[in-house]
């Protein structure tokens, strides 16, 4: 717990009735990070924001969100934070500039400071075009840039998004991304929940996979892929059978498997360290390779390795 | 002191002004009501009533002025029982979580939503005033130009304190519901009730013993005693009675309608402390 922690939650738990919907959870997210929280429907990510928001009250276990506690301090906690919610929170008549004045007013930004930097968010969020326009005319993912663009106005220290990108084309997705990692290299600290791997992937510097209420795995996307240990190098080599026997001895290598495309290897360890030695026994018996391709596991991978494969929605 | 309930009050004001509808039908509704029922109530019942004689020195006033005052109750009982249901839209597809996640202290949502309602009701009771007028309403009998600027002050006193307390009682209901249609059958439930067991539309002497004493805790009974004071005066005669009242009536229904709304008040801040929207 150094001072440079700017969410600290330990053991939280929350319970709707008597369903336990987050069993217990301990992690912390370091200033300037983006860190996520990647698990299936109902793994319970949004009542953990919404509790590290102070939206539902602290039951069990501590929090901390930018050096205050959410149960002691929760006005202190609000003015540090933007939210970005799941679904849409707007006002459908508002147009998108009244709905910015209003997020500025509602945190008493300064008129001209205000006015400044709603005409900035617009800009970045390219809805200047839209200024005028009522928000229930807005697309889907109009929608989401404006309360990104809103989530920012107030330049939080920690912005959460839960689930930023749920439901979105693939150009929108990936103009999301890029705003999000301009913020975060602006400075602003990010909490994103979400259950595509590949978004988590990409944006995260760490994540945690959470799943029934409790955090199953942390690390770096790298770390996670790693621990796997399922890379797979795929060989074509002039003598199949040879390499075979060439490969007996190198204690990493799990299975080796042919195919009519050639040798598939399974390595439980990291495939990229392997790979030279791996060549090196098969040149060194005299093969010629043709071909060399590793494969790494994906998030898709992971996450299905640590969540299980059934689906969540029809659970109880 | 924190402002950030005009904020509130701004965008329910722009909302107001933006569905036309909705405006204009809250400023018809009444002129109907005086349009059509007060016509035809009060040709029918100034004959009957004409019988009975005023007596000496005692201002006599038609049916048609007489429950102008009623009308203006009626309106504002309205509109404030209504105005808290922009709270519950709100809460479930509108941006309550956004102020609740907010800096802004949660009462202030409850200030500015009552401040927007108050206002709605002070331009409905003025185009009532004026409406009035040009049916034949007969308010301010006679008054020099300064009273009359001092009655209406003291009918948008009273409206005032009797729509915040409304408001705020409808504010709390909308927040611990879940769904429009059981607030509006709650509101409905109550209007008709509040309503007929009131001095609105007929004097009260008249009622059985029983419904005399709901009428005097009916809140309505006292908004329309001192709208009826300022319009009219503390002694005039309608609808074959005599309505006397002194200033020390008037400020008794004036501290009941305050006392109601501080109770709401009251139960309107714990909710509002309380809220968790998720
Ligand atoms: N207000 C509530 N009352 C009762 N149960 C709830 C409530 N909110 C959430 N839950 C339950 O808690 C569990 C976790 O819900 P949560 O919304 O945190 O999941 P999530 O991880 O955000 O899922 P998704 O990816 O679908 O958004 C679910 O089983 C849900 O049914
Ligand atoms: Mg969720």
């Amino acid at each position: 717990m150094g001072g440079d922690d700017i969410i600290e939650v330990q053991d939280l738990e929350h319970a709707f009735g008597d369903f336990a919907a987050v069993r217990g959870i301990s992690f912390t997210v370091r200033r300037g990070e983006v860190f996520s929280f990647l698990g299936p429907n109902g793994a319970g990510k949004s009542t953990t924001i919404n509790i590290l928001t102070t939206l539902l009250p602290l039951q069990k276990g501590m929090v901390r969100v930018a050096g205050y506690d959410v149960a002691r301090e929760p006005g202190e906690v609000r003015k540090a934070i933007g939210i970005v919610f799941q679904d849409d929170v707007l006002d459908r008549d508002l147009t998108v500039q009244e709905t910015m004045e209003f997020h500025g007013r509602l945190y008493s930004i300064p008129r001209e400071e205000r006015r400044n930097r709603i005409e900035n968010l617009l800009r970045v969020v390219e809805l200047e075009p839209k200024r005028n326009e009522r928000t229930k005319n807005l697309s889907g993912g109009m929608k989401r840039r404006l309360q990104i663009a809103r989530g920012l106005l107030t330049r939080p220290d920690v912005l959460f998004l839960d689930e930023p990108t749920q439901g979105l084309d693939p150009q929108t997705r990936l103009r999301i991304w890029d705003y999000i990692r301009q913020v975060n290299r602006a400075g602003t600290t990010i909490f994103l929940t979400t259950h595509y791997m590949e978004e988590a992937d990409i944006l995260s510097d760490r994540i945690s996979i959470i799943d029934h209420g409790r955090i199953v795995v942390s690390g770096t996307p790298t770390e996670l892929k790693n621990a796997l240990g399922e890379d797979v190098v795929y060989l074509e080599t002039e003598d199949d059978k040879k390499t075979k026997d060439a490969l007996h001895g190198i204690e990493v290598i799990r299975s080796v498997t042919e195919s009519p495309r050639g040798l598939s290897i399974t390595i439980s360890a990291d495939g990229s360290h392997c790979l030279p030695r791996i060549i090196d026994a098969v040149r060194g018996a005299g093969i010629g390779i043709s071909n060399v391709n590793l494969k790494k596991p994906t998030m898709d991978d992971v996450f299905v390795h640590y969540t299980g494969r059934e689906l969540r929605d029809t659970r109880a | 002191m924190a402002w950030e309930f005009l904020t509130v009050y701004w965008r329910e004001m722009i909302r107001f002004v933006r569905f036309r509808t909705q405006l204009f039908s809250s400023l018809l509704q009444p002129a109907i009501w005086m349009a059509f029922f007060g016509v035809a109530m009060s040709s029918n019942l100034d004959r009957f009533t004409s019988a009975i004689p005023a007596p000496d020195g005692v201002i006599p006033v038609g049916y048609l002025t007489f429950m102008a005052a009623g009308v203006i109750a009626m309106t504002t009982l309205f509109t404030s029982l209504f105005g808290g249901m922009s709270l519950l839209f709100d809460k479930n597809w509108g941006l309550m979580r956004e102020m609740l996640a907010s800096p802004m202290p949660r009462t202030h949502i409850m200030f500015g939503v009552s401040l927007s309602g108050m206002t709605k009701s002070f331009i409905q009771v003025s185009i009532i005033m004026v409406f009035g007028l040009l049916l034949g309403v007969e308010f301010f009998p006679g008054y020099a130009p300064l009273r009359i600027i001092l009655s209406i002050l003291g009918i948008f006193a009273f409206v005032g304190i009797f729509s915040l307390g409304f408001l705020l009682f409808s504010s709390t209901i909308s927040m611990r519901l879940e769904s429009p249609e059981g607030l509006q059958g709650i509101m409905t439930l109550l209007t008709l009730p509040l309503f007929f067991v009131s001095n609105a539309l007929y004097p009260i002497q008249a009622f059985p013993e029983f419904l005399q004493v709901l009428s005097i805790y009916n809140p309505l009974t006292h908004l329309v005693n001192g709208i009826r004071y300022f319009a009219l005066g503390g002694d005039f005669f309608a609808v074959g009675a005599r309505y006397t009242s002194t200033t020390a009536d008037v400020l008794g229904s004036f501290a009941y309608l305050a006392i109601f709304a501080a109770v709401m008040y009251l139960l309107a801040r714990r909710t509002f402390e309380k809220a968790v929207v998720t």
